[in-house]
């Protein structure tokens, strides 16, 4: 923190960085990289807690005295172990990850042609039909829960995953279709045209000129649809009753808890690996899924 | 084929029966299962449906039940209470946040992407991990307040209602934080710099330039981040469930926790949908108020439809 960094000579340097040359680093420091630190910690703690928590041993958990409660000094992998061992939390995550996987691609199928239909069909009411869509968007899944448990029980789906992939698609469908209709509006209608007058069909242009036009809208909406589907919980608590047919989050919490004994190392450990495959798949598409989310708001 | 072939030809030509064939997965979904369900809670709302019966209709008698139960009232109470704050807060930090990432920072990328974690990671299960850092026993903390010395015991997060109350507000704040920054920094990111340039020449101070340029060009954004935001707010399930269950004694209950706990745990279906129904007046309420807020600010600033 030298003050070379004065009004004057600091212009030139950072000419890139718009008005930055008003403000020394001194200030900038307090003014943006403290308090950035203070939102950073506050909401990165719970995960760097979650993470030692599991590696600690039950020594290390329940006596703070004799062992700093931030470093874990005796790391064990006994919770992951039991987790995954002991419990059936192999069966809950691959039942999450086939949940979100079909009710994803059900959506994205379902959209892409309603989305086409909107935006470029422009059939009569699709205004209308589009306004409804985004309507749907606009419900949400508690309020729907305890009909929609009485039809999933009314038609056998009942602690079937068949009940989680049917039901996820009502909030994926509305969000999904309206991040799609944003991207087809962008492709110009003079492909279209020249396809329609060379003799393609509208489902051979939606294929080969519109779809590929559009895979970053298509990413992000699978994206996004994915971690909505990993994330769900209300459904999956309502529809399921049978632990090998749970999701991670359900199965988490109702099997994990038993009592008044908390099992906090397998309960952060059985945290820490279900958040795990969501943040991985957005780390390698945080900007597609920055888009979707804002894109969607945009509209 | 040829009259296979020549009706494929008319519906390639006919935007409406070509629009009615590619709605119609979706269409049919969305009619099953969002339109019909909205319709029957309504129906189940009004009837005396308990799990496992089915039950006749009763007309109102579930919702004059309800107007009568001080424990319903204490949910709506805590319902508004929680959106409210919790709203309030998420809009105070998340435009601080959003402006603070919309300056010239090492790793702006990186850091914005980091930040968004709370939002990316399943709620049930970072609410797990709140739920364990205000364990009565164990909260980390209570330990670094006590050895701070600002408190001399244990803060009793979950057992007090009004403690709770705030924790489980605390926990919500955290998540939709990064969800309302990253949404209002796509906003800020399109209002000039120029603008900050000419009103800086003119001899604003930074608090000038936030209330007369940011906030005016932000409010339509902040109007529909926010409508989502009360939305999913008044509608919140999954934190409570995890960390309290609606206790200490229905302090923190929620309507969506109550109506579970009544239909699902305590079989009471048709008194479940009543309390989801009653959610509804208040969240078209709130999607009312900011779309007409929206639409008078677009017309102030001379938008055509």
């Amino acid at each position: 923190m030298s003050k070379t960094a004065s009004k004057s000579n600091a212009a030139p340097l950072h000419s890139e960085g718009g008005m930055d040359y008003l403000i020394t680093r001194q200030r900038k420091f307090v003014t943006v990289y403290l308090p950035l630190l203070v939102f950073g910690f506050v909401l990165l703690f719970p995960f760097y807690w979650m993470t030692i928590t599991t590696f600690k041993s039950n020594d290390d958990l329940y006596d703070y005295e004799k062992h700093s409660p931030f470093w874990v000094s005796n790391p064990t992998l006994a919770n992951v172990k039991k987790l995954l061992f002991d419990t059936a939390y192999p069966d809950w995550l691959f039942n999450t990850m086939l949940v979100a996987v079909s009710s994803t691609f059900l959506s994205l199928f379902a959209s892409v042609f309603a989305a086409y239909a909107i935006e470029r069909l422009r059939f009569k009411s699709s205004r209308w039909v589009g306004l409804g869509i985004y309507a749907g968007y606009l419900v949400p899944p508690s309020i729907l829960f305890i009909p929609l448990a009485s039809m999933v029980f009314s038609l056998g789906l009942f602690d079937t995953r068949w009940a989680l992939i049917l039901t996820y698609p009502t909030f994926l469908i509305p969000f999904c279709t309206w991040l799609l209709m944003g991207y087809f509006k962008s492709i110009p209608y003079e492909l279209e045209e020249c396809a329609l007058i060379d003799g393609a069909t509208r489902l051979q242009i939606l294929f080969k000129i519109i779809l590929p036009l559009a895979v970053p809208g298509l990413i992000s909406a699978g994206i996004f649809a994915f971690t909505l589907s990993w994330n769900e919980f209300i459904y999956a608590l309502t529809f399921i009753s049978s632990s090998e047919v749970k999701t991670v989050p359900v199965g988490v919490l109702t099997e994990l808890v038993d009592g008044d004994v908390y099992k906090w190392g397998s309960l952060m450990a059985g945290a820490l690996f279900g958040s795990i495959p969501v943040v991985v798949l957005y780390s390698f598409f945080v900007e597609y899924y920055v888009a979707g989310m804002t894109g969607a708001i945009k509209e | 084929m040829a009259t296979g072939l020549s009706v494929l030809g008319r519906l390639n030509n006919s935007a409406n029966a070509l629009g009615f064939v590619f709605m119609l997965p979706a269409a049919t979904m969305l009619l099953v299962f969002l339109t019909y369900p909205l319709g029957l809670g309504l129906w189940l709302g009004l009837t005396d449906t308990k799990i496992g019966r089915s039950g006749e209709f009763i007309g109102l008698a579930n919702y004059k039940s309800l107007f009568d139960d001080s424990v319903f009232w204490l949910v709506v109470f805590n319902t508004i209470f929680y959106t409210a704050v919790s709203s309030f807060f998420k809009l105070f930090l998340g435009l601080w946040l959003a402006i603070l990432l919309n300056q010239n920072i090492a790793c702006k990328s990186f850091v914005r992407s980091v930040l968004l974690l709370p939002f990316i990671v399943p709620t049930t299960l970072s609410a797990i991990a709140f739920w364990w850092m205000y364990d009565s026993q164990f909260s980390i903390i209570s330990w670094v307040l006590l050895k701070l010395g600002v408190i001399d015991k244990y803060i009793n997060f979950l057992g007090d209602g009004w403690n709770a109350r705030f924790s489980v507000i605390a926990a919500n704040i955290w998540r939709g934080t990064p969800f309302v920054a990253i949404s209002l920094l796509a906003g800020l990111q399109t209002i000039s710099p120029s603008l900050y340039e000419a009103a800086t020449i003119d001899g604003a101070t930074p608090w000038h330039r936030f209330r007369f340029i940011t906030l005016p060009l932000l409010t339509p954004i902040i109007a529909i981040v926010m409508t989502f935001s009360v939305l999913f707010t008044f509608t919140d399930f999954q934190l409570i469930y995890v960390i309290t269950r609606g206790g200490p004694v229905n302090a923190t209950h929620l309507m969506a926790t109550l109506s579970f706990q009544r239909a699902i745990q305590g079989g009471q279906l048709a008194e479940g949908a009543a309390i989801a129904m009653a959610m509804v007046p208040f969240l078209v309420g709130a999607v009312l108020i900011s779309f007409f807020g929206l639409q008078r600010r677009a017309w102030q600033q001379g938008a055509k439809d």
